[in-house]
């Protein structure tokens, strides 16, 4: 499912939706991904692991184009990110463009970054309101049901500062699904919480991958690498070291690196 | 980095309600400060003896205050005053939102112009400013509107076009314009750069992110040195007789006590209209803060709440709880599903202004 050329999950249900073709970052000097090939399918969850600094953040910033790509090629849903192709050529997308492709990609951070001067229930509606322009009535109350979703119904009316990490980065999630994207990014959603916290966030996120969102997850978390991923992507020093299915990954790493990554975070 | 399976509490360390048995509260004789006293008597006694003093002193001619203090020449002097500080602290506002923007884009041709722009109106005395601004139909006897090189599509007089005050609030408000460029640029840069990634990352635009989640949240910073600047703008008016504009309150009680020979009573009718808009302006400024300050202003409620019992009642607190806070029903049948958006309802710690 991680190589290319796999045209299983394509044939059943259109384009991949998330292909990563030879992507390649630097900053500067700094080659921060190498040449990264990958393939997530409609529906799949996929976790990305690897030590700090490996670059899974960027390669996260990538897909939704918060980061530039240095060299390769990433589409999602079948449609390039940041470029358009014309006879052969890429273009550079306007930022409208490019904010209209991120509408379809939610993305949840580490450390939240709610809106602190907005309550729950706004930080949900901003950008529906905003960046959809849909009426204010439907969107409060996809709204009220999102955060009822996410088990924070009675919190609506909280401002983040009033809310525990783990209803904030809830808070966070709904805000995500109410753009309806069909693609969720998560970067390290429970690291920041403190560990009595980190259930009910997963909890949701296990939820999510039920009703059939697409994910990936950047996570130190294996237990739910475990059961909820379709597949595990280990990364190191830029490059994908080893991929496949989770259970065996995590039972049996075939490489070195991962066995000496695994051996601390297990 | 954060791997945060390593130490994990055992469970059911839940920590002790704090405050279950009572304690004897501290029973001692207060420690007494003699001097603070002593000094305090001092300070009290000097500063009536000095009203005492002032209320009966000539010089001050008390009568000639209480006669001018409403004058209408008096009166109007002060709502021009008013006018001059508003006007250019609302045009260098704006100004400065734009120099802020300007000095934080990637593009260098921006950010250096909006640098000399600072370079030259901060560098420079504003008094010599404004001079120049009374002296600009002389070096501009015209001002013409069009495409460079071409017949222009409108010409005006300079002169004709621009009086006193008109010049005076330009030269006021763009010397202020650098310094509040300053200002907001420190409440921009002060705002999280994950909020930006967060705005943008849900599809935001550029334009969007600034207006409704950095703005917003540099208010907080911006406001208080802002705050600051208008009470010093108001007072910086005075020194529009450089353009020359000679109605503001200043110039004006100065061309008064001319005609009086009585130049002492006329500074303190100035002072006192001074005084009663830096208050006006500064309970202006309180309300500001606290509306920007929603949701930013306490962090940790949930620590503080125990502490100040009454207007909260107990359903709130979450921390040390085991188990994760999905809908844990409050006591007296469950809550809606979904309340109204905007009721404060009982519990609700977000309305920062009961605070
Ligand atoms: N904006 C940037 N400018 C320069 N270097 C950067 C930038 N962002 C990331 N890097 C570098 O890229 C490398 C990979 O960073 P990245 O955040 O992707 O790692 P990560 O795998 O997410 O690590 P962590 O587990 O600590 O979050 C790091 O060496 C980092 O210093
Ligand atoms: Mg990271």
């Amino acid at each position: 499912m991680t190589d290319v050329n796999t045209q299983a999950g394509a044939s059943v249900a259109g384009p991949p939706m998330v292909l990563a073709e030879q992507v390649s970052k630097s900053f500067g000097s700094n080659e921060v991904l190498k040449s990264i090939s990958l393939e997530v399918r409609r529906g799949e969850v996929m976790c990305l692991v690897g030590p700090s600094g490996s670059g899974k953040s960027t390669f996260l910033r990538c897909i939704n184009h918060l980061e530039v790509l240095s060299a390769g090629r990433l589409s999602v849903d079948g449609e390039l990110i940041g470029y358009r192709e014309a006879n052969g050529k890429l273009y550079e997308m306007a930022p409208k463009e490019a904010a209209r492709q991120r509408r379809d990609i939610g993305m949840v951070f580490q450390r939240f970054n709610l809106f602190p001067h907005m309550t729950a229930l706004q930080n949900v509606m901003e950008a529906p309101l905003r960046v959809k322009g849909l009426p204010k009535a439907q969107v409060e109350q996809n709204a009220l049901d999102l955060l009822a979703r996410v088990g924070l119904a009675e919190r609506s009316s909280y401002y983040p500062a009033h809310l525990s990490g783990g209803q904030q980065q809830r808070v966070a999630i709904a805000r995500a699904l109410a753009m309806e994207p069909k693609l969720m990014l998560f970067d390290e959603p429970t690291s920041a919480l403190d560990p009595e916290l980190v259930g009910e966030v997963l909890d949701v996120m296990k939820g999510l991958a039920k009703s059939g969102m697409t994910m990936i997850v950047v996570t130190h978390e294996m237990g739910f690498a475990k059961e909820v991923a379709d597949s595990l992507v280990f990364m190191d020093g830029g490059v994908v070291v080893e991929s496949g299915d989770p259970d065996e990954i995590l039972t049996n790493p075939q490489h070195r690196r991962t066995q000496a990554f695994l051996s601390k975070v297990l | 980095m954060s791997s945060n399976d390593t130490i994990r509490p055992a469970a059911g360390a839940s920590p002790t309600p704090a405050g279950s048995n009572d304690s004897e509260p501290v029973k001692a004789i207060r420690l007494r400060h003699p001097w603070r006293n002593v000094f305090a008597v001092v300070l009290i006694l000097g500063f009536a003896l000095f009203i005492i003093d002032a209320a009966g002193r000539p010089a001050y001619d008390w009568p000639a205050v209480a006669q001018y203090v409403f004058d209408r020449r008096i009166t109007q002097a002060a709502l021009n005053t008013l006018q001059l500080t508003v006007y250019s602290m609302v045009i260098a506002i704006m100004l400065g939102v734009v120099l802020a923007v300007m000095r934080l884009t990637p593009n260098p041709v921006v950010k250096s112009l909006a640098w000399f722009y600072l370079w030259i109106f901060r560098g420079t005395p504003v008094y010599v400013q404004l001079v120049f601004w009374g002296l600009i139909s002389i070096i501009y006897q015209s001002i013409d509107i069009g495409i460079p090189f071409m017949e222009p599509l409108y010409s005006f007089e300079t002169n004709a076009a621009l009086n006193t005050f008109t010049l005076a609030i330009i030269g006021l408000a763009l010397n202020e314009a650098a310094y509040m460029a300053e200002i907001v640029r420190a409440g921009l840069l002060s705002v999280d750069k994950g909020q930006d990634e967060a705005a943008t990352a849900l599809g935001m635009s550029w334009f969007q992110t600034m207006s409704r989640v950095v703005l917003p949240q540099s208010m907080r910073v911006i406001i208080p040195p802002t705050g600051n600047e208008v009470i010093s703008m108001l007072k910086t008016t005075s020194l529009v007789t450089a353009v020359p504009y000679s109605f503001d309150l200043y110039t004006r009680s100065r061309d008064i006590s001319a005609e009086t020979f009585n130049p002492i009573p006329m500074l303190i009718v100035a002072s006192i209209w001074y005084l009663f808009f830096t208050s006006i302006l500064m309970v202006g400024q309180h309300f500001l803060e606290k509306r920007f300050a929603r949701g930013l202003g306490d962090r940790q409620p949930d620590r503080t709440e125990s502490t100040q019992t009454g207007a909260i009642t107990g359903t709130l607190p979450v921390i040390g709880g085991n188990q994760p806070t999905v809908v844990r029903p409050a006591p007296g049948g469950l809550p809606p599903i979904n309340p109204p958006p905007r009721d404060p309802g009982p519990v609700n710690p977000g309305s920062g202004d009961v605070k």
